[in-house]
């Protein structure tokens, strides 16, 4: 069956899921964290019947003092760059011993959550090798905050043009961070896997069903989700939803499906917001120069445009 | 009937015990000379003779980090590598024991780079020897696959759930074919219970594993890590006993041969031990009183079985495959001075290092050896024996 084809139960605001989250309340996450927010709306779009596995990372951190854990679903943290290598164990595990009678014979889903460090960089690899592979109930959720925030806000490949870091600080020399933001999702998707999406926090709705969809589809997904970190971009921590509005609004951070490589655009953003709006927000773009945003409003233009135009040469 | 050997590769016995074991997980990544154990399960499974997922993995790194995955979910799981591949585990080999995954890991033992070099020695293994892991050596291709079995025995003992280094020597053992018994299905099923446990990761009951841990309590749980290590020996000695009485091969944490009146004790690990038992055979033919002690178990360190070995005698030469760079020791030599510090009329400890990176292992070494051992010069207590000048 194509992927645009698989049902799967959706999600409305009427029938948002009750009943205790997958992740209870009392972590340590920061004041106003939109990364755990994402994770704790998508895992209760999953319900309980999931298998979790962490990275290294701010989520692992905050979740899972010995002795204390928030989660209430069978957990598993290793290390930092291999949540796609352990979740593949788990899975083919699962597989097996579902083959072999001495599991239910229901398909367990085995959702490995890292950050953008763990899955961009250090953990570029071991992803690569899970998505190649082709398990089946397998679905990757990379939670982008743009830098390596739990070692105190140190640039990675996602930390977009001009953020200023703590190791592509703004100075006399620099504009912060010199590269473009590696395209993950791009990346993702050029495997030929059946699911590719990215999600923002802000459309909560839309994130649910997104990873909904991912569990529903027989074959790795992956999911790409905008995660704002207000004490690493110097930004009010109330401003964690508005900024996760804004960024798709402005056009920055498309939502997006990519099934069996047919695009589709979840909001098409006709009159975005200026990029301003976005940036201003967060102390990481400060330094900026106008000109400096022209520059990165080109690209964001680009970008956009790249995907409309994605949608339209090769529709679901 | 009796089950008779046939001539087969080790490597390719270790893969049939795997199989005979019912494995369900099998993650790796092909290097030399492992290669063969690895190539044999993929056919295996490809054939529908061993019913498990095999998960090609695209580095070492992921091999055992798949195997934790595949371990924390509760399949019994097994991988091999060697050298470089090891190196790349390092990682993973110390999260694994403190995680309590017992995967069973095959080394085909190769020698660590620079300068590459994929012959035999222990240096891959040695690099990993603080970590937790049960580790023992076979000296021969029957060992090697009657340990296969033994290890997923104890590493899923309820009392022990540790990982398991089985050691090979790469390519001395694992590309050798010798005449092994393969024992019947029924049997091994007999001997080997189905890996059970409750601390998997299960939807029907819950639990965290790998834990963060603040300095109030990463002391103590590495410590009950180390304790459960120390344990396990009570155990191992148990399934070795067990193993005998289903198989009829007896096994002990340490062997000796010719050692009751051996003034000089040589103190291998390997497949080197049969070369040393065949020299020790020819210096007794010339009046010398030598004998061979065997450590099968590495870790946990058999402390009493091997003080015992060595009681009587005068002179122990300890043989390492390992150079320790900036100490005149090997790993074993340092672990068997440690052993006799201080113990009433301990023997003389000579530690000598040799047949690292394939450098052949002749007879003639072990006579040098002893020869060397009779010196009185504590300056001469560690050598590196056969370097070209």
């Amino acid at each position: 069956m194509r992927a645009a084809d698989v049902p799967y139960e959706k999600i409305t605001a009427k029938t948002f899921p009750k009943g205790p989250d997958s992740l209870a309340s009392g972590h340590r996450a920061c004041q106003g964290c939109g990364e755990v927010l994402a994770l704790r709306l998508l895992l209760k779009s999953l319900g309980t019947d999931f298998i979790a596995v962490s990275a290294t990372g701010c989520m692992e951190v905050c979740t899972s003092t010995f002795p204390q854990s928030s989660w209430r679903v069978p957990w598993l943290h290793v290390a930092f760059e291999n949540a796609a290598a352990v979740a593949s164990g788990v899975e083919q595990a699962c597989q097996v011993l579902r083959k072999k009678g001495k599991l239910p014979d229901k398909r367990i889903p085995v959702v490995a959550v890292a950050g953008d460090g763990g899955t961009a960089d250090i953990g570029l690899q071991a992803l690569s090798g899970a998505l190649e592979r082709y398990h089946q109930d397998f679905i990757y959720v990379c939670l982008d905050n743009e830098a390596y925030m739990n070692t105190g806000i140190q640039r990675s490949s996602a930390t977009p043009f001009g953020a200023s870091t703590t190791t592509s600080p703004a100075g006399s020399h620099s504009k912060g961070q010199h590269t473009w933001k590696k395209n993950m999702p791009a990346i993702a998707a050029a495997h030929g896997i059946p699911y590719v999406a990215t999600a923002s926090p802000a459309f909560h709705l839309d994130l649910m069903n997104k990873i909904r969809r991912a569990a529903a589809i027989e074959g790795p997904a992956y999911l790409h989700v905008y995660a704002p970190c207000p004490t690493g971009w110097r930004m009010k921590p109330e401003l964690a939803v508005e900024s996760s509005r804004l960024v798709v609004n402005s056009r920055i951070f498309p939502l997006y499906e990519v099934l069996d490589g047919h695009y589709v655009l979840n909001r098409k953003v006709d009159n975005p917001i200026p990029i301003t709006d976005y940036l201003k927000q967060q102390g990481r773009f400060r330094h900026l120069k106008p000109e400096d945003i022209e520059i990165i409003q080109a690209r964001v233009n680009q970008e956009y445009e790249n995907i409309v135009k994605l949608s339209e040469a090769f529709p679901v | 009937m009796a089950v008779k050997p046939i001539g087969i590769e080790v490597s390719l016995a270790v893969a049939e015990a795997v199989k005979l074991c019912d494995t369900d997980v099998v993650a790796a990544y092909p290097i030399t000379p492992q290669t063969h154990i690895v190539e044999h399960l993929s056919e295996l499974v490809a054939d529908g003779e061993l019913n498990a997922a095999y998960i090609p993995v695209e580095s070492e790194h992921s091999a055992m980090s798949s195997c934790i995955g595949s371990s924390a979910a509760g399949a019994r799981t097994f991988t091999a590598t060697s050298s470089q591949g090891l190196a790349l585990m390092n990682e993973m080999i110390y999260i694994a024991p403190v995680l309590r995954t017992p995967i069973v890991l095959a080394v085909a033992n190769r020698a660590l780079s620079a300068p590459i070099n994929i012959w035999n020695d222990h240096s891959d293994i040695m690099s990993v020897r603080d970590a937790g892991w049960i580790a023992v050596f076979a000296e021969n291709g029957q060992e090697a696959l009657d340990l296969t079995i033994m290890s997923f025995r104890i590493g899923e003992h309820p009392a022990v759930r540790l990982p398991v280094s089985l050691n090979i020597d790469g390519f001395t053992l694992s590309h050798f074919i010798e005449p092994i018994i393969i024992p019947e299905k029924e049997k091994v099923t007999a001997f080997l219970p189905p890996n059970v446990t409750d601390l998997k990761l299960d939807i029907a009951k819950p639990i965290s594993i790998g834990l963060l841990a603040n300095p109030e309590t990463y002391t103590e749980i590495r410590k009950a890590t180390d304790d459960i290590l120390l344990a396990s020996k009570d155990t191992i000695v148990e399934v070795f006993a067990e193993f005998k009485k289903a198989f009829g091969r007896e096994y002990n944490l340490v062997e000796t041969y010719r050692t009751e009146d051996a003034e000089i004790i040589l103190l291998t690990m390997g497949s080197i031990s049969e070369t040393a038992m065949t020299a020790v055979d020819e210096m007794r033919e010339a009046g010398e009183k030598v004998g061979v002690v065997r450590i099968r178990l590495w870790r946990p360190f058999p402390v009493a079985e091997l003080k015992a070995a060595l009681a009587k005698a005068k002179t122990v030469a300890v043989i390492d495959r390992h150079m320790v760079m900036g100490v005149p020791n090997g790993p074993v030599g340092l672990e068997v001075k440690s052993l006799l510090y201080g113990a009433p009329n301990a023997p003389k400890v000579f530690n000598y290092v040799l047949g690292l990176g394939g450098r052949d292992v002749k007879r003639s070494d072990f006579k040098t050896i002893v020869a060397r051992s009779k010196s009185n010069d504590v300056q001469k207590s560690f050598e590196i024996v056969g370097v070209y000048e």
